[in-house]
């Protein structure tokens, strides 16, 4: 192994390791302080940022972070990596892809051709020299479409998940929500529920309500109950209506363990959801959640900052060719993202990090109380990440989701954001919405109509 | 305040659900009504993480009561060093090992069970509801002759705090009684974590968790039941955990 070295004034500071670089030079996280990994003064994090603007892009096929006899997702890296693609940066530093990829002449065609010739560790790597600015230029040439029941990630559309969730998992509870969300104008990414029970059973009934609504008012989108993927194919075989397969994932073989999954129970349950064939305009069945934090939080970070590790798990999502993705990146509290600033920085780079390796990046825009953070910063963050164009983000009423405790984005934010920004929600859907006298002229809500059908009947007119 | 932006016509969904639904809208935006609302129960939930425990008040209600007692700190000097280094709070300050030394029973256990008051993440919740608790629970562990540990008032702790001062203690079972993180809507609510043979590096599948204790959720009387079940069988089973079912009803497994 190469140890890196980095002198200033004459001072020279010396890194004995890829993995401590990059932890080194990564922005200041409470988590990698946690963890041991954080730069011990600012001067020692711009020196490990200068050695590392240095380093050949290279360096990260010939060191693995983390060793390829160790971890499945590092062999998945460098098993799938393609030279080919890799070919028009081959030859250049860190540093230098940062220019590279702020040039004019690189646009969303060039990075789309170069996304499965990136590595995480490279997106990872570069995204430590950019600015806030920089995450957003790149982030926003790079548009990911997918679709299932509608099509997603189109240049000038915002899409939302709704996300009803109750505490005892009540279907009246969660289907008031439903309507409320649907009548604000979202739900097009997903209608989303995280159950509060893992029982199968209990599943199979949240999926049928959702199978019927979407069925009965002809909604041009997908639904997902958020369990445990075990959960999830016990409740195809079942026969439930699954439309999306849900899983969080992380970027080590061990943090993986931890959430009880591995690469190839996860290929498995894509082709039972495959199977199904319910998609109508595309086949991607996959949903997936990240979130820096994880793979330390589950001991299982291999002396890896936070963020590459978080990288990393991109390089899993994208091998189920996901409908979704979004990192949860305030959830998590305040020992791993401290305040605001920190929030809003690894949101950025999170969203950077997927749409650079050709990921659906959506993002829960979100914190706990325990954090020192505010509906100010998620409003921050919400609109850089709608600026760098972000696929979507999540719908709660009024941001504060009940079942979960902590505060998210709400229907009224995104319809913020669609205004503020001229976006417009999935064509499919907002074709639906306009039908449904719901929304006009594309991001404008009509007057509220006190019997519209969605209020007509079924469990919450009962 | 004058309220000229009506809630929305599906407002009485909102009897199916705590969420915020049918709120109306000022423009897509949500009207000044629901914003001060949702400020107003952030802020609770924010004051409620950094209100500090109000020790002295604490203590006086316990000698009141004649109950002996003593108060310890964490290695978290403050809620900063609390909330960015969760292990700081799990562990006892040098000065607080030292003031549990006198108390210190041999051979192990000395004690059958000791309450700790910690302040977790809401002080306000273990300042509300922790000595009305111990009101109903006590005595019916002292009508059993139980050995009951001096009750340790503890600050910037977390639940595995308890595992120390058991130890410390010589105690066959800790009782934490520790503020949760605070929801949008519930800045007060307790948690109760039950562990048997308390130890330095117990996991948190070695403890039951008693949840939501506060006026609008788990009553004094029930969590008490549910405390003196869970004691009285953690001790005769000898664990504590996920092989000890609670079957005085539902036990949530929320942590901190």
């Amino acid at each position: 192994m190469t140890v890196y070295t980095e002198t200033i004034a004459g001072h020279t500071f010396s890194f004995p390791d890829l993995r401590t670089l990059l932890a080194k030079a990564s922005a200041p996280k409470s988590g990698d302080a946690l963890a041991g990994l954080a730069a011990e003064s600012a001067e020692e994090r711009v020196a490990a940022q200068r050695a590392l603007a240095d380093i050949p892009l290279t360096a990260f096929l010939e060191e693995p972070v983390i060793p390829y006899e160790a971890d499945d997702v590092t062999r998945l890296i460098l098993d799938t990596h393609d030279r080919d693609a890799f070919a028009p940066v081959s030859g250049l530093s860190v540093g230098a892809f940062r220019d590279w990829l702020l040039g004019y002449s690189v646009d969303g065609a060039t990075l789309e051709a170069l996304s499965p010739g990136l590595t995480p560790e490279m997106v990872s790597a570069v995204a430590k020299l950019m600015r806030n600015q920089d995450l957003v230029l790149v982030a926003q040439k790079r548009r990911v479409v997918t679709r299932f029941r509608n099509t997603l990630g189109l240049p000038g559309r915002l899409a939302a998940r709704l996300q009803p969730n109750h505490p005892t998992d009540d279907p009246a509870g969660i289907a008031a929500a439903i309507i409320d969300g649907l009548l604000y104008g979202c739900g097009d990414a997903v209608i989303g529920i995280n159950p509060a029970s893992d029982s199968p059973q209990r599943v199979v009934e949240l999926l049928t309500m959702l199978g019927d609504l979407i069925d009965r008012y002809r909604i041009p989108t997908q639904s997902c109950v958020l369990a445990h993927v075990t959960t999830q194919m016990q409740a195809i075989e079942r026969g439930a209506p699954v439309d999306l397969v849900f899983q969080s994932v992380a970027g080590t073989e061990a943090a993986n363990k931890s959430f009880g999954i591995t690469l190839g129970l996860l290929a498995e349950a894509r082709d039972m959801a495959l199977a199904l064939k319910r998609g109508t305009v595309g086949d991607n069945v996959m949903y997936f959640e990240t979130g820096q934090g994880s793979a330390l939080s589950a001991d299982a970070h291999h002396g890896v900052d936070q963020q590459t590790c978080e990288t990393r798990a991109y390089a899993v999502a994208r091998h189920y060719k996901p409908l979704l993705v979004n990192t949860v990146v305030g959830f998590i509290g305040p020992e791993y993202l401290y305040d605001g600033a920190q929030i809003t920085r690894a949101g950025l780079e999170d969203h950077f990090a997927g749409k650079l390796l050709g990921l659906p990046m959506g993002c829960d825009v979100c914190y706990t109380n325990h954090a020192e953070a505010d509906q100010n910063d998620m409003d921050n963050l919400l609109t850089l990440l709608g600026v760098a164009g972000c696929n979507y983000f999540m719908g709660v009423p009024g941001a504060d989701d009940i079942m979960l405790s902590y505060q998210s984005t709400s229907f009224h934010d995104v319809l913020y954001l669609r205004q503020v920004l001229g976006l417009r929600p999935a064509p499919e859907f907002e074709a639906w919405l306009t039908d449904q006298s719901i929304l006009k002229a594309g991001c404008e809500l009509l007057p509220a109509a006190p019997h519209h059908p969605l209020l007509a009947a079924g469990p919450w007119n009962a | 305040m004058d309220d000229l932006t009506p809630t929305d016509p599906w407002r009485n969904l909102s009897r199916l659900t705590t969420a915020r639904v049918g709120l109306g809208r000022a423009g897509g935006s949500l009207p000044t009504r629901e914003v001060l609302d949702f400020q107003l129960s952030h802020a609770r939930a924010r004051d409620a993480v950094h209100l500090a425990l109000d020790v002295p008040t604490i203590e006086d209600a316990l000698a009141t009561r004649g109950w002996p007692f003593l108060t310890v700190q964490s290695r978290a000097a403050d809620r900063a060093a609390y909330l960015q280094n969760p292990n700081r709070g799990r562990r006892l300050s040098a000065d607080g090992l030292a003031a549990l030394q006198p108390w210190r029973h041999e051979p192990a256990p000395g004690y059958d069970v000791v309450f700790v008051v910690a302040d977790g993440l809401s002080a306000l919740a273990t300042q509300r509801h922790a000595v009305p608790l111990l009101d109903v629970t006590l005595p019916r562990l002292q009508a059993l002759d139980w050995r009951i540990a001096p009750i340790v008032v503890a600050r910037q702790s977390r639940v595995a705090l308890g595992d120390e001062i058991g130890e410390t203690l010589g105690a066959d079972v800790v009782v934490m009684l520790i503020g949760e993180r605070p929801g949008l809507g519930s800045a007060d609510s307790l948690g109760v974590y039950v562990t048997y043979g308390p130890r330095v590096g117990r996991s948190d599948a070695e403890r039951n968790c008693i949840s939501n204790v506060r006026l609008e959720g788990l009553s004094y009387a029930e969590a008490a039941h549910k405390i003196v079940y869970l004691v009285t069988e953690a001790r005769r089973l000898k664990l504590s955990g996920v092989a000890l079912k609670d079957e005085t009803g539902s036990t949530t497994t929320t942590l901190e």
